[in-house]
């Protein structure tokens, strides 16, 4: 989970600095905090590095960001590592994160990361040669009601079941992007097959 | 003032008062790995767990203020138990390694195992292993055996003010790591080992060296450098094995220097064992009879005038008194123990003495250093600082070099003459200086290290009497010394006589034939090559500079191997004891400079210690007040006059070289190439 970066072989960057849209983006952000909480802005900013830097987050990149800011460097460190969400390796251009807590689990996430491993050919942690993949577990992602989930990107695919994946992974090497949410066409979280409950009251009723 | 029971004691405490606190105010002991009095509270290692009415649970006393009507118990049966637990939690991952453990024996982990361990481990998974880590040349890493207290982060953070140690990764994978890999680029990163709790962080040069039962323990006080810290020297045999902090909270609190802690390996080298004599440009082995006879053969029928004596820096006050009162029968009063060259007036004690007093800082609202990096010149003095700056309301200036000093600064400019723009109020720090209530000045010896010292001190003392550094209640006037010598050996009047030569003077009549005899006293910071064709006689422990051009060498004692008075940058005379005897014939230096008087038919008079001690009394009272400070009467010093232009440069280049000890020792030199050296070519500053 947090374990310590196992070393991947990857090669860190000598320098990183922040393109002048995300210097921009970064300073709206810090001007969020009062003056003296720059630090505050740690975590946002440690996000749009990692976006700018390829998904992952290098070393220098969260120096940047400590110099940016005014923090001490192993501050920013600390963050980093704490937070599973900042990636300290490399990752593909697409990182699927199928989350295996209880109630996923329970669901049969573990047919849907069998699922990936197969499509992708590679293991949990690892990417394939062509730097398009990287599959990983996480930990609660939070949408339990539509359990199983899974994360690619920035989007959340829901109702998951092992047939998906193929189909999933398809559309994203061709370029596509499919669409987020429940996969069998449930509606946000409601009861699978429809409501049960207020029939009469219909979606067009709350829309008005 | 909440008033509370405790195991059925009622105490009334000062608001805000932790309960841990009030246990300890009553002499209960509540177990503890996090919570250090000089650190913040975390409260995260749960070992001071007791019980509370009306809680729940039980409470982390260590951050549970004390209210009014509580009633807590420390030694029931569900505090036990809670302890209990605790303790095996923290021992799942933690080795069983004492038996080799430089802590053990002195370890908090160990000690409270034994009154709230469980005799066999319940746990069957595997135990975690964490990899090493590098901190620098002087702390030894063992991490598997960290039970995270973060004691040595908040150290570092709070007290050191070098962020350069945290945690990362969380939960069990949680590691402490420098950022990253690299030496912690603090000159007080030796407290990390002892803020530890277990044996994580050890010393490394004392690393597998010896067992805290076996060692002799001798209290003590530092002098390689002005401050005059406590601290306790724990010998086996003839050899130091280590030095530790004591706690003086006058002075250094609980904290020690790395060079004062780690140097003492240069006790055992470079070490001047028996006399010498140089013969044909050799210096060939003697005896003491024979050295003396030397000195005598060569120093007879030579005025006073042409006889002078120069004093180092780590020289005892006796030593110095003795050598004064054998040159005074010789009838010289050529003798200065500035050898530094610094150059400030001595006739009045306020002139040359840290008169606020080191605890003093705290009470300052504005603090200026002149001339002086307080981070190498006197590194308790700096944390003093930072923890004034760390409570609050505090403007700190420096006249000076621009240097990193762990906390936030303004350098308000380079020289002397903006000393005389604060005379004129015509910079605008004067109007700070102007609303402060209790400023404070510190002046360092790169303010006086300089030909146009005595004008500078003069400029120095106006600034204070014009912004009420000096009042009946406050005396904000300091100078920090960089030497222990220095203050003892002006007290002790080892200064330049009526129509004496100064160091100047001294080193100008070598050279000119006008001396024929120098007498350096543990001298080696002097460029002895100025010291032309005089007859040399080096008196010390080390074979360093001194001794080189020497032509006699008198083997000394070091301060660890003396029973010797030595005054800080305060005025506060202390007590150095012997720890170990002097090594080969070297003896106590008071008890040489009497025996050569002898030799020299101007025999001292006296015979022991004791009435050595009572002769310096008698010739200035402030010796008798052992640990305390005498107050300085405020008195004109210095003299006005013109100053260069010229801006104060910090006569230390290397905090880990200042002395023959630390030279000679092989932590510091790894300390310089570990830290100064990269430093220097970074700033630019290198050769």
């Amino acid at each position: 989970m947090s374990a310590p970066a196992s070393d991947h072989g990857h090669v860190e960057p000598t320098s990183f600095t922040f393109t002048p849209e995300n210097l921009e983006l970064a300073k709206r952000i810090i001007a969020k905090y009062p003056a003296g909480k720059q630090a505050s802005a740690c975590m946002p900013l440690l996000d749009v590095a990692q976006r700018q830097h390829g998904g992952w987050l290098p070393r220098v990149a969260m120096d940047a960001v400590a110099d940016l800011l005014g923090m001490p460097r192993i501050r920013v460190y600390e963050v980093a590592t704490f937070y599973t969400m900042y990636n300290k390796n490399p990752v593909g251009r697409h990182h699927i994160q199928v989350c295996t807590t209880t109630p996923c689990w329970l669901r049969g996430s573990d047919e849907i990361v069998h699922a990936c491993k197969n499509k992708l050919g590679i293991g949990v942690g690892e990417t394939t040669a062509d730097g398009q993949f990287t599959l990983g577990e996480v930990e609660c992602s939070g949408a339990c009601v539509n359990a199983p989930v899974v994360q690619i990107g920035d989007d959340y695919y829901e109702d998951v079941a092992p047939e998906h994946i193929d189909g999933l992974i398809e559309a994203l090497k061709r370029g596509e992007t499919p669409k987020p949410g429940s996969q069998i066409g449930r509606r946000s979280s409601e009861p699978v097959g429809g409501p049960t409950t207020l029939k009469d009251f219909t979606t067009a009723q709350a829309d008005d | 003032m909440p008033k509370l029971t405790i195991d059925g004691i009622e105490i009334e405490v000062e608001p805000g008062t932790s309960i841990l606190q009030a246990c300890e105010q009553l002499g209960i002991e509540i177990p503890r790995f996090c919570y250090h009095e000089r650190l913040s509270v975390p409260a995260n290692c749960r070992m001071c767990l007791v019980e509370m009415e009306r809680a729940p649970k039980p409470v982390a006393s260590c951050a549970m203020p004390c209210g009014d009507g509580m009633v807590v118990r420390t030694n029931s049966e569900t505090v036990l138990k809670a302890r209990k637990g605790v303790m095996e939690f923290l021992l799942i991952n933690h080795p069983l390694d004492c038996p080799i453990c430089d802590q053990g024996g002195e370890c908090d982990l160990q000690d409270q195992a034994m009154a709230y361990g469980f005799d066999r481990g319940r746990y069957g998974e595997n135990k975690r292993a964490v990899e090493d880590k590098y901190m620098g040349p002087v702390i030894k890493t063992i991490m598997t055996r960290c039970i995270h207290c973060t004691r040595c982060i908040r150290f570092i953070n709070e007290v050191a003010g070098v962020p350069d140690v945290g945690a990362v990764y969380r939960g069990e994978h949680m590691e402490i790591t420098t950022f990253v890999e690299k030496a912690i680029g603090s000159e007080l990163s030796g407290n990390l080992a002892d803020v530890c709790p277990v044996g994580a962080l050890t010393h490394k040069p004392y690393a597998f060296t010896a067992r805290p039962w076996e060692l002799r323990k001798t209290e003590t006080i530092d002098v390689l450098d002005a401050v005059g810290s406590n601290i306790r020297v724990d010998a086996r045999g003839a050899e130091v094995m280590r030095v530790l902090p004591r706690v003086n909270d006058d002075i250094n609190e609980e904290w020690l220097n790395d060079k004062s802690r780690y140097s003492y390996d240069g006790l055992k080298r470079q070490r001047l064992d028996r006399p010498y004599i140089r013969q044909n440009g050799k210096l060939v082995p003697a005896s003491w009879a024979e050295a003396f006879a030397a000195i005598a053969a060569k120093m007879k029928g030579v005025p006073g005038n042409r006889i002078a004596a120069i004093a180092g820096d780590l020289i005892d006050v006796e030593a110095q008194f003795a050598l004064k009162e054998l040159l005074t029968r010789l009838g010289s009063a050529n003798l200065d123990c500035r050898q530094d060259g610094a150059r400030f007036d001595t006739s009045a004690r306020a002139g040359y003495l840290f008169n606020s007093g080191i605890a003093g800082i705290e009470k300052a609202d504005v603090i200026l250093l002149v001339g002086t990096n307080p981070r190498w010149e006197g590194t308790l003095v700096n944390a003093r600082i930072r923890k004034r700056y760390l409570a609050g309301g505090v403007t700190i200036a420096a006249i000076g070099e621009q240097r990193d000093l762990t906390y936030p600064h303004s350098v308000i400019g380079s020289g002397p003459e903006t000393l005389q723009q604060l005379i004129d109020g015509s910079h605008p720090f004067a109007e700070t200086l102007r609303a402060a209530k209790n400023p404070l000045m510190i002046v360092g010896m790169g303010a006086f290290q300089r030909p146009d010292g005595l004008a500078v001190q003069a400029a120095a003392r106006q600034v204070g009497e014009m912004y009420g550094m000096v009042r009946d209640d406050w005396n904000g006037f300091n100078v920090l010394h960089t030497a222990a010598a220095r203050v003892g050996g002006i007290e002790a009047g080892f200064v330049p006589g009526e129509g004496g030569r100064d160091l100047q003077g001294i080193l100008e009549g070598a050279a000119t034939g006008e001396i024929d005899v120098v007498y350096l006293l543990g001298a080696d910071e002097i460029d002895t090559a100025k010291l032309g064709n005089a007859f040399v006689v080096y008196q010390g422990h080390h074979g360093d500079a001194g001794a080189h051009r020497a032509d006699v060498i008198l083997p000394g004692a070091a301060y660890t191997e003396k029973n010797a008075v030595y005054v800080n940058t305060e005025g506060r005379p202390q007590l150095a004891r012997l720890a170990v005897f002097p090594p080969g014939e070297a003896r106590e230096d008071w008890k040489i400079v009497r025996a050569l008087s002898e030799a020299l038919g101007a025999t001292l008079s006296f015979d022991t210690q004791t009435q050595l001690r009572q002769r310096l009394m008698a010739a200035n009272p402030i010796f008798a007040a052992v640990g305390q400070m005498t107050p300085a009467a405020w008195a004109p010093f210095g003299a006005q006059g013109p100053v260069d232009a010229a801006p104060f440069v910090t006569p230390i280049t290397n905090f880990y070289m200042t002395d023959p000890i630390s030279r000679a020792s092989v932590t510091m030199a790894n300390c310089t190439e570990a830290l100064v050296g990269p430093a220097q070519e970074r700033t630019g500053t290198h050769g």
